[in-house]
């Protein structure tokens, strides 16, 4: 039984030393298996007397049992290691870009539509859209603005013949809501706009979104709020300051200039603001009774108030462009900035 | 209007700083533009007179002058040609600073030494261009301050006026406004009549009475016009921006910036007889002041004598009747024109004057005779001669009607959300100068013969609105009975599309909505294009039909930028004419070129191709969850590729189309790569249908390929739409997984591999089930497509 101490030894080099889990496999069979040694040394025991034989036996089986969990840790170990090996081979450089279709991007003005809408639709107001191409009484007429009166050269119209024009304004789709619809309304009107003029700060096409609204008791105080709350959640600003200048629309009386604190130097005066600290934003006021009765709105009834705004001109101070023009060229090198 | 801050003053003069009072009446409704200096900023410079001028020693153009300055003689150098002996003319004296820091220094001029520089008014920043010296009044006091004796600290106030304001057009206008705002008294210079020291009048006949329910003239005789217009109306009618021409052109004017009242003074000698207004007769013509003659319109109403006309009435004076050097004798008009009936007259004429735009925007039709007053009392005093009684002709009933408006206090609360004091509301609207008298309910006020733009309440609430102060008004937030919209489900929205996209690699680009018509005419030859009877340019003088001529054009104006990878969508109205009108419909349009993928090291270079723009139309009408009902054929398109076209249909309407672009098209637009372009009517992508549902089947399916050969002119689809039809109803899925030409292929041919999925709800489909709906597919193919089964 002398050389059991030595098997074990020379079975526990083998196990440590085996580097694959074939290799391993053949160590149990040889040691361990049916005509393995240590099975060798149990059939050997016979020959012993039977008050050694259990205690040898005991011996080998402590021994046996021993080298089985090598095995059996030697096999993880490999296993373990083997793994290892394959993620590592595996191993890729995640910092490579991605695959697949690049993203686009959407047109600053309409993401600044979309904005806007955003605002006055949380409270209330619908989107409704109309014709470009519209006859002089609906952009017009409607709007109390009878031919010849200065204020139509103040609008520098596209003309397709006499008494049809490309709207200078989304007003019109106003006037043909209030055509078929009764009050209460709220709507907004977003969309083109045509002026024939071009130059720094003129594109003939820009976009304005317009709002409307009628009820029964609606007052030039709800309008200032109305303005000055979009025009600080438009910009982020909860001090912006914000004033109202009289003005002149054939459309509304009584009609104000809305004027917010430049944002690009906050007051100081800027290039922006053309060192006045202040920045034209929008028109607005109350609805004029003609422009009701046009529409079959009795102004003693109902009032309302609406505005409108260039919406380049809101994008330009929201995102810093520099150029109007911009807006029209769809180089990418623009597009893909918003 | 550009208005002098000093002539202002002199009406009505509050306690404030220029920018306050800018500010003010800004507020107020009068928005200023700009604000200027009347003058550079410059110092020591003085009254000077030349008491001698001989030839420079060295010099041709130089000459060496003695100049008396008050308190010396000093030597100055002076190269202009209009200095002379006795000239008064502004003198820079040795530490002078003139405009742009220029400072002056004693100096030698070719060797001779000048002290101090005589001023051309360039050089003082008080006109921008200027011939020689400035030439100073005989009576200028030698050694004066010319800042002094000029008044030159003093700025003009520009207003941008909006046209209901035409009261604001004079000084008496907005020193009405500016004394209500500040509380003031105005205080107008004494107009007393001039007395008539002659009888000579003429005669005035209004054959026109609507359009000129007025007319006053006043002969006067023996004026001299030689007489120069003194400085101080000089300098006022150049700051307020009118150039000074005689004493007699110049006192009209002035009158026009003061009252607001246009006014023209003819030569009397060159009219023969009376005065008749009237409507232009038919091949009538007029040689106008500014040199050009016109034809005139039969509507135009113009101011004639015995002969012929004489002026465009209330727009500009003819040259033949003009005043001049030798004019000894004149007629002055002071008239009134029917705003209404005037507008748009003078464009017709592409002319627009300082006459022309007040009259347009109504002149206070009571002012005539103390304007003509006024106008008297000037020339009498400048040119001199004698005055003939005041002629007036005026048809009443044709004036303007200023109907009284009756204001309800209650209505000043409901639309400005204030309460304001009766008092105060008299206050302003008297400040104004409209009479007010109490009602029941409010007040009863008459309105001034200068305001055009009162006619009802709610002129009268921005009245009280605007003196009270815009600023100064409530904020209150709206209150609203709130019901809620409707929402169709099936509707998609165009953001979803524009972020659907977007996500898809696309950006999207804003194209002018009128494009070149030839551009126009190559995607749709067979429509005429609404025109603009005023384009912008030729290339941008039709509406467009189709939105792909501007994308194409920005995908070219990339390109030439070095960006051949370009994938843009646009949105908008395309205008198609029509037999039954013109139709304004919504649109999408998509275009995309250069490489399939952004370069990348996981990307080969593949261009794009048309089966990938149809993949991302495909795309947009899976998203209305109809895209079975939507159908591609080949089809053929002006500019584009004859075989890779197809028009798209959904439920059988035509809906749009897409393909590559024509390579001939391609190559005159500069184009290198394909382009696959596609339009579509925007409701075919934006009208889904609402989803049903259908139970799910506990049961397996059953996968079978077929691989069949046929010609190469029968399109998948067909095949496709074939085999739905005849594999029965197990047929869960249809699958074209591959399509191949080739080697082993009648050339003629191609093999189409189909993969057909059955199953049925509520069994377990037997092999029977299944080679029967295969046995039928193949028998149908090969009947109706020559098919034949690939092994």
């Amino acid at each position: 039984m002398e050389n059991l101490e030595q098997l074990a030894a020379e079975a526990k080099a083998a196990i440590a030393a085996a580097d694959t889990s074939a290799a391993l496999e053949q160590l149990r069979v040889d040691y361990l298996g049916k005509k393995g040694q240590f099975t060798a040394l149990l059939k050997g025991l016979g020959k012993l007397s039977a008050e050694e034989r259990p205690a040898a036996g005991a011996r080998i089986n402590v021994v046996k049992q021993a080298l089985q969990e090598l095995i059996g840790s030697r096999k993880s170990e490999l296993e373990k290691a083997a793994v290892a090996a394959k993620l590592a081979a595996e191993r890729i450089d995640v910092t490579l870009p991605g695959r697949g279709q690049s993203t686009g991007s959407i047109h600053p003005v309409t993401r600044t539509m979309e904005r806007m809408e955003d605002f006055f639709t949380a409270i209330g107001f619908d989107v409704v859209e109309g014709p470009e191409i519209e006859d002089d009484y609906h952009n017009f007429g409607a709007l109390n603005i009878p031919e010849h009166h200065p204020a139509r050269a103040m609008h520098d119209t596209f003309y397709v013949d006499q008494h049809t024009v490309l709207r200078t304004h989304t007003s019109p789709v106003q006037v043909r809501v209030m055509e078929s619809q009764a009050p209460p309304l709220r709507i907004i009107c977003p969309g083109r706009v045509y002026r024939c003029d071009s130059d720094l700060t003129h594109t003939p096409m820009f976009h304005q979104v317009e709002g409307l609204l009628v009820d029964e008791h609606s007052s030039f105080a709800d309008l200032k709020g109305l303005i000055e709350d979009f025009l600080r959640v438009f910009f982020e600003r909860e001090e912006l300051a914000v004033r109202f200048r009289p003005s002149y629309f054939p459309f509304t009386e009584p009609s104000a200039e809305v004027d917010i604190q430049c944002v690009n130097c906050g007051g100081a005066g800027c290039r922006v603001c053309s060192n006045t600290g202040w920045i034209e934003i929008l028109g607005c006021g109350m609805v004029h009774p003609r422009v009701f009765e046009s529409s079959g709105i009795d102004p003693e009834k109902f009032s309302g108030f609406a505005f409108g705004m260039g919406v380049e001109r809101l994008a330009m101070l929201r995102y810093g462009v520099n150029d109007l023009r911009l807006f029209f060229d769809n180089d990418l090198r623009f597009l893909e900035q918003f | 209007m550009k208005i002098s801050e000093q002539w202002l003053r002199e009406w009505v003069a509050p306690e404030l700083s220029t920018e306050q009072l800018a500010h003010q009446i800004t507020m107020a409704g009068l928005e200023v533009d700009a604000i200027e200096p009347v003058a550079g900023e410059f110092s020591q410079v003085v009254v000077a007179q030349i008491i001698s001028v001989e030839p420079h020693p060295d010099a041709d153009k130089l000459r060496v002058c003695q100049v008396d300055v008050g308190d010396d003689t000093v030597q100055i150098v002076c190269g202009a040609p209009n200095a002379r002996a006795g000239l008064k003319a502004p003198l820079a004296r040795v530490g002078a600073v003139l405009p742009g820091d220029f400072k002056i220094k004693p100096a030698k001029l070719r060797g001779v030494a000048s002290q101090g520089m005589l001023c051309a008014e360039q050089e003082l920043g008080l006109s921008e261009a200027s011939a020689g010296l400035m030439e100073l009044a005989a009576d200028a006091p030698v050694g004066t301050c010319l800042r002094a004796y000029l008044g030159l600290d003093d700025k003009v106030i520009e207003i941008g006026l909006t046209p209901n304001r035409a009261d604001c057009l004079g000084v008496a206008g907005i020193a009405r406004e500016v004394a209500l705002l500040n509380r003031l008294a105005v205080t107008a210079p004494d107009i007393e009549p001039v007395a008539a020291s002659l009888e000579d009048t003429v005669t005035v006949e209004l054959q026109a009475p609507e359009r000129c329910p007025r007319y006053v003239g006043r002969v006067i005789r023996d004026v001299d016009v030689s007489r120069p217009s003194p400085l101080w109306l000089q300098e006022k009618l150049r700051r307020c921006g009118i150039r000074s021409i005689d004493a007699i052109v110049d006192v009209t004017n002035y009158v026009l910036l003061e009252l607001g009242q246009p006014m023209h003074a003819f030569d009397l000698d060159r009219l023969q007889g009376g005065i008749v207004v009237r409507t232009a007769r038919p091949g009538e013509s007029l040689a106008l002041l500014d040199g050009q003659s016109v034809e005139l319109q039969g509507d135009t109403l113009v101011i004639a004598d015995e002969a012929q006309p004489v002026a465009l009435a209330g727009i500009m004076g003819g040259e033949a009747s003009a005043v001049g050097v030798g004019t000894r004798n004149i007629l002055l008009e002071s008239a009134f024109f029917a705003p209404d009936l005037l507008a748009g007259k003078a464009r017709s004429y592409g002319l627009h004057t300082e006459s022309s735009h007040r009259f347009e925007r109504g002149v206070d039709f009571q002012l005539q005779r103390r304007a003509i007053e006024r106008a008297s009392q000037l020339l009498l005093a400048i040119v001199g001669g004698e005055a003939g009684p005041v002629v007036e002709a005026v048809s009443t009933a044709h004036l303007p009607q200023r109907p009284d408006v009756n204001l309800r206090s209650r209505r000043i609360a409901m639309m400005l959300g204030l309460e304001l004091p009766g008092a105060e509301v008299e206050r302003i609207l008297a400040g104004l100068g409209l009479g007010v008298s109490a009602t029941a309910d409010g007040w009863r006020c008459s309105v001034p013969s200068w305001r055009y733009d009162i006619a009802i309440e709610a002129d009268l609430l921005e009245e009280l609105a605007r003196v009270y102060g815009y600023d100064e008004l409530p904020a209150s937030q709206i209150q609203a009975r709130l019901a809620m919209p409707a929402r169709p489900e099936t509707r998609l929205s165009l953001r979803q599309l524009r972020r659907h996209l977007c996500a898809r690699g696309y950006r999207e680009a804003i194209t002018y909505s009128f494009v070149d018509p030839k551009s126009q005419q190559l995607f749709d030859p067979s429509l005429r294009p609404v025109a603009l009877a005023n384009p912008i340019s030729a290339d941008m003088a039709v509406m467009r039909t189709s939105l792909l001529p501007g994308l194409l054009a920005a995908v070219q104006r990339n390109a030439n930028r070095q960006q051949p990878r370009v994938r843009l969508f646009e949105t908008g109205l395309r205008f198609v004419p029509g037999e039954d009108g013109l139709r304004q419909v919504a649109t999408l349009a998509l275009v995309a070129t250069g490489s399939r993928l952004a370069e990348s090291w996981s990307a080969g270079g593949d261009g794009v191709d048309f089966f990938d723009l149809k993949g991302d139309v495909e795309s947009l009408f899976a998203l209305t969850r109809d895209g079975r009902n939507v159908q591609f054929r080949s089809a053929e398109r002006p500019a584009l590729h004859p075989g890779q076209t197809a028009s798209i249909t959904r439920n059988g309407q035509q809906v749009g189309y897409i393909g590559a672009l024509h390579p001939a098209v391609a190559s005159e637009l500069d184009l290198g790569a394909p382009l696959y372009a596609c339009e579509i009517d925007l409701d075919a992508v934006l009208d889904g249908v609402l989803p049903r549902f259908t139970e799910l089947s506990r049961f397996p399916e059953v996968r079978r390929d077929l691989a069949v050969v046929v010609d190469k002119t029968v399109p998948a689809d067909e095949l496709m739409a074939n085999v739905r039809e005849v594999a029965g109803s197990y047929l869960r899925e249809l699958r074209l997984f591959d399509v191949y030409e080739g080697k082993g292929i009648d050339p003629k041919r191609k093999s189409v591999a189909l993969g057909l999925t059955f199953r049925h709800q509520t069994r377990t489909l037997s092999d029977e089930d299944v080679n029967l709906a295969v046995d039928q597919v193949v028998d149908s193919l090969e009947k109706n497509y020559k098919a034949e089964l690939r092994n």
